[in-house]
């Protein structure tokens, strides 16, 4: 009976599968003088989308993460992602996730597939996933392809591709307050004097990304803490837990009174937590597992980004090629401060600061706040459009100061301040 | 399970060949199994019904033109690096190291097009991938070969080993040549004036790499079962004493097979660098130097059934994948609905080589 009931199944599935191998091989045969059949094909398909307005229930959205809900960059993403299909009303069917996808072909493998599945945009969250990105984004000209991190959209000349990030060093800024205010209560209470008043900052790698998230939140610090000083180590890794909290531990050996974080481990947080050290986090509120010493962290929230462009495809606009949002707009956060280990007054200082940011009485790279190799600095070449060797290319000071994501979305400011000094370099 | 105690219930015996068209029942039916545990396994994660599962397993692979080809060059890749590991398993020489392989030859074909693309002619350019990259395979396959021929290494752990040291050149280069610099990643090799590329045929970016693959399975076929070399192959392999007695000079034909066999890996290196990934990294062989081994060994060291075996297999990963985007589940469902289908196939060997003979009562054969 059993050995029968195999049998039938067994069978059933060769005919299904020889089957789908004949048609498979006949469409592949047939198919060999159709390339612009094709073509027309694919056009159809998505035809619906472009240019004109297409209805939020037809809005099809595929994620493409780099891990899971397990390292906090990546669940930074796909909570923004739930909270943005919540807040659009989109069905499950409507949104589809990939998780754990490296930055590889299979990038673009994925990417190809969601397009496959009838998405209508693209997102991806991965600096590294952005060539695979553009090389989908050229094969289906009628999705939107959108990516985090990415420096070459509004270079590439490619409708369909778009890059995103926030003026997160804003929110940096705002947490370097905390960090401040945190180390003139220390002072007050002397624990340590005016002059031993040390930030440590484990970073991933020496990148404009990393240099202009530490350089904001040092000078958020200072404008509370003028005499304050910063180390900085890099782990070479943006996830690896061992070396961030090593690198944590060292600048806690060195005295580093405070210790702050851009890598994407619980390695810092924990390490803080353990020695008994302030900390200010990134990504999201590491609270639960530092009920001590957690002091605040800033995050970018991607939900208004995923909603922006959304609503672009569904009411038929164009996607910006580059968009950066800051404080203003929700797009960069901050989480709750921790009262358990915030000085008082620290909610009061940074509301007071964020009005200013919004209201553009403050900028945080004023070039009279910082100096490079002793001297105030009145012009800078960044480089702006990407190429191999970083080459300098845009003009970005000027009236007073450092125009950060504003020539492009992603960090460019990678000016080494005085004040700070880098224990290492990992590129 | 073979354990024994006084008065065993059942005992497990070597069979006699079976019949073919019995053996390839007892493997349909474990792939019939496989299907079924999956089939359940992804009922009681996600509610939906199982023909609704296996629907989506084809859409997987044949939903879009773009699949079917995406499919059938999968199928190319990982063929390619089965017939490079054939003829080394045939000769009982169990070459492990395909993946670091098949990274050399990618990693010289990678070199090439950096250093000399845009500089050479073309055609000369493509002459230096192809000897290149078959040269990088060769010579990573034949350093174990030769300290196994010479001074009885182990060859399993030593091709092992091997794999790291690819590996790690690799991310070496990768970081030496990074685009942009400091990235940790080389970037789409010659993006714009597409040097080194492989050519597309008829508009086909994979057709020309499906044909190597093709014309390599014939070759292969020939060479081992009617070739004098693909001879002395199968004897070493049964035993190398035999051989020695025949005269077949054994180190020769360790060195010699496990060249062929490492420039086949290079071969399947330059295909994934300049015939598809046009970039490299430490995942351009994505495991396939393993599941090769599988593939090589279910079709019993046969070419043409590795055809069948290397598409069973990609058919399965592409559908495992398909069901876990569909149903929103981790990535790492499909590694598990992929174990599943593995774990039964190489199950079925065992009843295929094996009976299993219950005393006193009933006999027959369980079915996994």
């Amino acid at each position: 009976m059993k050995l029968r009931k195999f049998l039938a199944l067994a069978l059933a599935v060769t005919t299904v599968l020889s089957m789908s191998v004949l048609t498979g091989c006949s469409s592949n045969s047939g198919s060999s003088s159709e390339k612009s059949a094709e073509t027309t094909e694919t056009g159809e398909t998505a035809g619906e989308t472009k240019g004109e307005a297409t209805n939020l229930k037809d809005i099809k959205i595929g994620f493409i993460f780099l891990h899971d809900e397990n390292s906090t960059y990546d669940k930074n993403f796909i909570d923004a992602a739930n909270a943005a299909k919540e807040a659009l009303g989109l069905s499950d069917e409507q949104v589809i996730f990939k998780t754990n996808i490296p930055e590889s072909s299979e990038c673009y493998e994925a990417a190809a597939d969601l397009a496959d599945r009838g998405c209508n945009i693209v997102f991806a969250d991965s600096f590294g996933h952005e060539q695979y990105i553009a090389q989908a984004a050229a094969e289906f000209p009628d999705v939107q392809f959108c990516h985090a991190t990415g420096t070459t959209a509004h270079t590439a000349g490619l409708d369909n591709f778009h890059n995103a990030f926030a003026s997160i060093y804003e929110g940096r800024y705002l947490a370097g307050i905390a960090a401040g205010m945190k180390l003139n209560e220390m002072i007050a209470d002397g624990e340590f004097t005016e002059d031993e008043a040390k930030i440590g900052y484990v970073g991933a790698y020496t990148y404009a990304e990393v240099i202009s998230g530490y350089t904001s939140f040092y000078l958020g610090a200072k404008s509370v803490c003028p005499s304050v000083t910063m180390e900085v180590q890099f782990t070479g890794s943006w996830y690896d837990e061992t070396a961030e909290k090593e690198a944590a531990n060292t600048l806690i050996s060195r005295d580093c009174k405070l210790i702050s974080q851009h890598a994407d481990s619980m390695g810092a947080p924990t390490a803080c937590e353990s020695a008994g050290v302030p900390n200010v986090s990134y990504n999201g509120s590491t609270v639960s597992a530092c009920p001590n010493t957690f002091i605040v962290s800033s995050k970018i929230d991607w939900a208004p980004y995923f909603e922006y462009i959304v609503n672009c495809v569904a009411n038929g606009e164009a996607i910006d090629a580059d968009w950066c949002k800051g404080i203003a707009e929700g797009s960069v956060v901050l989480t709750d401060l921790n009262d358990a280990a915030a000085a008082e007054g620290t909610a009061e200082a940074i509301a007071e600061a964020e009005e200013k940011l919004v209201s553009g009485d403050l900028h945080v790279f004023d070039t009279t706040t910082f100096t490079v190799d002793g001297a105030a600095l009145d012009s800078y070449m960044a480089d702006v459009d990407t190429d191999a060797d970083y080459t300098p290319d845009t003009e970005v000071i000027s009236d007073g100061y450092f125009h950060e994501s504003e020539m492009r979305s992603a960090p460019y400011f990678d000016l080494r301040i005085d004040g700070i000094t880098t224990l290492n370099e990992m590129f | 399970m073979s354990k024994k105690k006084h008065e065993p219930k059942f005992h497990i015996a070597k069979r006699d060949a079976l019949d073919w068209w019995k053996s390839w029942l007892i493997r349909i039916c474990a792939v019939a199994a496989a299907l079924i545990v999956c089939a359940l396994v992804t009922v009681v994660l996600t509610g939906e019904n199982p023909i609704g599962v296996y629907v989506k397993m084809f859409e997987g692979a044949f939903g879009t033109k773009r699949r079917i080809w995406s499919l059938v060059q999968n199928i190319a890749m990982l063929l390619c690096v089965s017939l490079a590991v054939t003829p080394a398993f045939k000769m009982r020489f169990w070459n492990i190291g395909a993946e670091g392989q098949v990274l050399a030859g990618g990693l010289a074909t990678a070199a090439c097009m950096i250093l000399f693309g845009n500089k050479l002619p073309s055609v000369a350019l493509y002459a230096l991938m192809i000897i290149t990259s078959c040269l990088a395979g060769a010579v990573w396959a034949v350093i174990p070969a030769f300290f196994r021929a010479n001074w009885k290494t182990n060859e399993t752990l030593f091709t092992l080993m091997m794999n790291y040291i690819a590996i790690q050149l690799v991310s070496y280069f990768t970081y030496i040549w990074s685009v942009p610099k400091g990235s940790g990643q080389i970037g789409v090799i010659n993006q714009s004036t597409r040097s080194g590329w492989m050519p597309s045929l008829g508009g086909y970016d994979y057709l020309l790499n499906i044909l190597v693959v093709a014309g390599l399975t014939v070759f292969m076929f020939v060479y081992l079962r009617s070739s004098k070399q693909g001879y002395e192959i199968s004897v070493v392999g049964e035993s190398e004493n035999t051989a020695r007695y025949v005269g077949i000079d054994v180190k020769k034909v360790i060195i010699r097979t496990m060249l062929l066999s490492g420039a086949i890996c290079g071969i399947a290196g330059l295909l994934l660098v300049s015939g598809t990934d046009h970039t490299i990294t430490r995942d351009t062989a994505a495991g396939r130097g393993f599941t090769a081994i599988m593939v090589s060994w279910l079709a019993k060291f046969n070419p043409l059934y590795m055809v069948l075996t290397s598409f069973l297999i990609v058919f399965l990963q592409k559908g495992a994948i398909e069901i876990s985007t569909t149903f929103g589940l981790n990535s790492s469902f499909s590694d598990i609905l992929t174990g599943i289908i593995i774990f039964f196939i190489i199950g079925s060997e065992f009843f295929i080589n094996y009976t299993i003979k219950v005393h006193n009562s009933k006999k027959g054969e369980k079915e996994s």
